[in-house]
C-alpha cells in the first residue's frame, strides 16, 4: 500500500510547489519587462519564457533528486507531488518549450509578435502543472481554469482573423459548457461525500458506504469524466477540435497538440485510478466509461480523418483517434495499464511536436499553405525533412519499429491481461483504417508531382525535428531508459 | 413555519423571475428579473445561515455585474426580437433534454438515503456555525487551508485581464491624446509667431 508524508506547515508547503511558485513570479516578471518595454519586446519575453520552462525544469529535477521518493501532499492536502506528476511536468515544460521555439518566427512574421503570447503560454503551463499535481477538487478546478482561459485567448490570438476569433470562440463557448459538466460533478462528489480532498474521497469511496452515496459518486464521476473528456478531446465530446485546430495559429495548434492533452490525461488518470482503484467497488462505471470512449474516440479519428483535406484538420483527427488508444490503456486500471499510457503520450509529445515543425515548413514564397496536397513532391525538394515526416506519419500509423509501434503494444497489453480483448481488436481494426490516410500523406510526399520548393526553416525548429526523429526512430535502440521512468511514475499511483 | 415560509417565498421568486428572464420581449425588463433573482437568491442563502455569500451576491452581481449588463444591454443596438426567433422551435429538444436531466437528478436524490453520513462529514470539516460569524470564519480558512486556490485565483483573474487586453486594446494611429508634459513643456518661442502683416495683404 502506498505512503502518504503529510507536510503541514506553510513554508514546507511553499516548498514543496517550489517549481509552480517560480514559474508563476516568473510570469509575472515577464509580464511587467513586456509592459515596460513595450511592443518591441516579443523576442526577449519568448527567450525569458524559454529560459523560465528550462529554469522551472532544473528546479523539479533537484526536487526530484533530493526528497520526492513517495506521495507528498502539501496546502492542507491541496497540491501533491510524487514521481507521477514529476514525469507529466517535465513532458509538459518540454511541450511548452518547444511551442515558444516554434513560434517565433511565425508569429514576427504574421505581425502576430506582441509580448504577451510568451506570457500566457507559461501561464497556462503553470495551470497544466496544478493540475496535474492536483489532489482536490478546488485546485483542480482552478488549475484546469488557469490552463483553459490561457488557451481561449491564445486560440483568439490572431484577432483580426475571423478565423481565428471564431475557434477562439468555439473553443471557450464549449470549453465553459464543459467546466459546467465538471463543476456540476464535483459539487455532486462533494455533495455526497462532504469532502473534496481526493484521498479522502478514495476513503470514503473504499469504506462502508450506502448504495445511495455510491450512485451520487458514480453520479459525480462521470459528470468530472465529461468534463475531462472534453479538455483531451476524446468523443464524444471532441467536436472543438477541428474546428480550433483549423481556425488558430499553427504554432498554437502545435502548443495545443501536445501539453494540454499530457496534463488532462494525467489529471484522466489521477481521477479515475487514483481516486477509485480497482480494489474498490466503484470502479467498474469508470471502466465503462473509459472503453466506451475509447472505442468511440478510436472509431472517430480513424473514419473521419479520410476525408480531409487540410493538414490542420487531418492532425485533429489523429489527436483524437490517439487519445482514443491512450485511454485503452487506462481501461485496464492497473500499474502496467498507466505505464502504458504515460509512454503513449511521452511517443505522442515527440511525434505530434515533429509534425508540426514540418506543418511550419510549409511555406512557399507567398505565404503559409495547408492543403494536403501542398506537401506533394516534397520529397524532391526537401531529402531529409520529407524522410522524417514521413517516417513521424509512419509513426503515428503505428509501423514496427517506429516509436508508435511500441506505443500502441504497451497499451494494448494490459488491456488484453484485463480482459478487454474486444476493445484491443477494434483499437488494431481502427488503427488499420487509420494507416490508410497516414500513408496517403506518405504517398503525397513521396510520389506526385512536385508543387515547388518550401522557404528554408531557422535553425531552432530543425533541432526540435531532429530531437523528434532521433526518439521516433531510434527508441526501439533505448526502450529501456523511458520504460523504467513510466513504470517508476507509475508505480507512485498505486 | 416562518423559515419555511420565506424558503418557499423565495426560492418561488427566484424560479419566477428567472423564467420571466428569458421570456421577456424587452431586454431591459430581463435584466431587471435576472436581479430579483439574485436578490431571491440572496434570501436563501441567508436563510442557510450563509450571511457573507448572501451579501457578497448583492454586491458583486446585483451591484456591478447585473448593472453592466444593464448598460450593455442598453447602448448595443441589437434586434433583440430577431435573436430570439429560434428559440421557439428549439424549445421542444432543449424542454426534452432538460426533463431528462431533471428526472435522473430526480432518481439520483431520490435513491438517496444516506443524508446522516453526509451531514457527519460536512460537521467535521466545517468549521464552528455557531460560534463564529461567516465572515470570521471563511476568514480563517482561505489564508491558511486554502491558501494555494486563493492564490492560484489571483492568476486566473490576471490571465483574464491580459486576455481581455490582448484580445481588444488596439493603439489607433491619429488619436489626439493629452500629453500633459507636452503641454507644460510648451515654449512661448515655439508656439506664438509675431509677424508683421502689411495692412491691405493679410499673411
Amino acid at each position: 500500500m502506498e505512503t502518504i508524508k503529510v507536510i503541514d506547515t506553510l513554508h514546507a508547503s511553499l516548498d514543496l510547489a517550489l517549481p509552480e511558485v517560480v514559474m508563476a513570479i516568473g510570469a509575472m516578471a515577464l509580464m511587467m519587462f513586456g509592459v515596460f518595454r513595450g511592443e518591441k519586446s516579443f523576442k526577449a519575453v519568448s527567450w525569458g519564457a524559454f529560459a523560465l520552462i528550462v529554469a522551472t525544469g532544473l528546479v523539479i529535477m533537484d526536487q526530484a533528486a533530493n526528497d520526492i521518493t513517495m506521495r507528498t501532499v502539501g496546502f492542507s492536502g491541496a497540491f501533491s507531488v510524487e514521481p507521477f506528476s514529476i514525469f507529466l511536468k517535465y513532458m509538459i515544460l518540454a511541450g511548452s518549450g518547444a511551442a515558444i521555439l516554434m513560434s517565433m518566427e511565425y508569429m514576427k512574421r504574421e505581425k502576430l509578435d506582441r509580448f504577451e503570447y510568451p506570457v500566457l503560454v507559461v501561464l497556462a503551463t503553470l495551470g497544466m502543472m496544478i493540475m496535474v499535481s492536483a489532489n482536490d477538487l478546488i485546485s483542480l478546478y482552478m488549475g484546469l481554469e488557469l490552463q483553459s482561459l490561457a488557451l481561449y485567448v491564445l486560440a483568439a490570438f490572431n484577432r483580426d482573423s475571423l478565423r481565428s476569433t471564431e475557434s477562439g470562440l468555439k473553443y471557450f463557448v464549449l470549453g465553459a459548457v464543459s467546466s459546467g459538466l465538471l463543476l456540476y460533478g464535483c459539487s455532486l462528489l462533494y455533495g455526497f461525500t462532504g469532502v473534496t480532498n481526493f484521498d479522502a474521497l478514495s476513503a470514503v469511496a473504499a469504506g462502508e458506504i450506502s448504495d445511495a452515496t455510491r450512485m451520487g459518486l458514480i453520479f459525480g464521476m462521470t459528470f468530472l469524466l465529461a468534463g475531462l473528456a472534453f479538455k483531451i478531446s476524446a468523443v464524444p465530446f471532441h467536436m472543438w477540435t477541428p474546428d480550433v485546430y483549423e481556425g488558430s495559429p499553427t504554432p498554437v495548434v502545435a502548443f495545443f497538440a501536445a501539453a494540454p492533452k499530457i496534463a488532462a490525461m494525467g489529471l484522466f488518470i489521477r481521477v479515475t485510478v487514483g481516486l477509485f482503484p480497482v480494489s474498490d467497488g466503484i470502479h467498474q462505471p469508470w471502466q465503462q466509461i473509459v472503453v466506451f470512449v475509447a472505442i468511440a474516440s478510436m472509431v472517430l479519428g480513424a473514419f473521419a480523418a479520410i476525408g480531409q483535406t487540410n493538414i490542420k484538420r487531418l492532425m485533429a483527427y489523429s489527436s483524437i483517434g490517439h487519445m482514443g488508444y491512450a485511454l485503452v490503456g487506462l481501461s485496464a486500471g492497473t500499474k502496467e495499464g498507466v505505464d502504458g499510457v504515460l509512454l503513449y503520450m511521452l511517443i505522442y509529445l515527440f511525434t505530434v511536436t515533429g509534425v508540426f515543425v514540418c506543418i511550419l515548413a510549409m511555406r512557399r514564397k507567398e505565404g503559409m499553405v495547408e492543403h494536403i496536397s501542398d506537401l506533394a513532391g516534397m520529397s524532391q525538394n526537401h531529402k531529409i525533412s520529407a524522410f522524417v515526416l514521413s517516417m513521424l506519419f509512419f509513426s503515428l500509423a503505428g509501423i514496427p519499429p517506429l516509436a508508435g509501434f511500441f506505443g500502441k503494444l504497451f497499451v494494448f497489453l494490459p488491456a488484453i491481461e484485463a480482459g478487454y480483448i474486444t476493445l484491443v481488436v477494434i483499437g488494431a481494426l481502427a488503427s488499420v483504417v487509420s494507416a490508410f490516410y497516414y500513408l496517403r500523406v506518405v504517398k503525397i510526399i513521396y510520389f506526385d508531382e512536385p508543387e515547388g520548393a518550401f522557404q528554408p526553416q531557422p535553425m531552432a525548429l530543425r533541432l526540435i525535428l531532429a530531437a523528434s526523429a532521433i526518439f521516433t526512430l531510434g527508441l526501439m535502440l533505448f526502450m529501456q531508459v523511458p520504460r523504467e521512468w513510466t513504470s517508476f511514475a507509475a508505480g507512485s499511483l498505486f | 413555519m416562518l423559515p419555511t415560509i420565506a424558503f418557499y417565498l423565495f426560492s418561488g421568486i427566484a424560479v419566477g423571475s428567472g423564467l420571466m428572464m428569458i421570456s421577456a420581449r424587452n431586454p431591459v425588463h430581463s435584466v431587471l428579473y435576472l436581479i430579483l433573482a439574485f436578490f431571491s437568491s440572496a434570501g436563501l442563502f441567508v436563510l442557510l445561515g450563509a450571511e457573507f455569500l448572501a451579501m457578497l451576491l448583492v454586491v458583486v452581481y446585483v451591484g456591478a455585474v447585473a448593472v453592466l449588463f444593464l448598460f450593455v444591454v442598453m447602448m448595443l443596438d441589437i434586434d433583440f426580437v430577431q435573436l430570439r426567433q429560434g428559440m421557439m422551435q428549439n424549445l421542444p429538444a432543449s424542454a426534452t433534454v432538460g426533463l431528462i436531466l431533471l428526472a435522473e437528478l430526480i432518481l439520483a436524490f431520490t435513491a438517496r438515503n444516506g443524508a446522516g453520513e453526509t451531514a457527519e462529514k460536512v460537521a467535521e470539516v466545517a468549521p464552528m456555525a455557531e460560534q463564529t460569524a461567516n465572515t470570521n470564519a471563511l476568514g480563517q480558512i482561505i489564508y491558511t487551508d486554502y491558501f494555494f486556490m486563493f492564490q492560484t485565483a489571483g492568476l486566473i483573474l490576471l490571465v483574464a485581464m491580459i486576455g481581455a487586453i490582448v484580445l481588444t486594446l488596439r493603439h489607433r494611429e491619429g488619436v489626439r491624446r493629452q500629453n500633459i508634459s507636452e503641454q507644460v513643456n510648451r515654449d512661448p518661442k515655439e508656439a506664438v509667431v509675431l509677424t508683421n502683416p502689411r495692412p491691405g495683404q493679410g499673411l
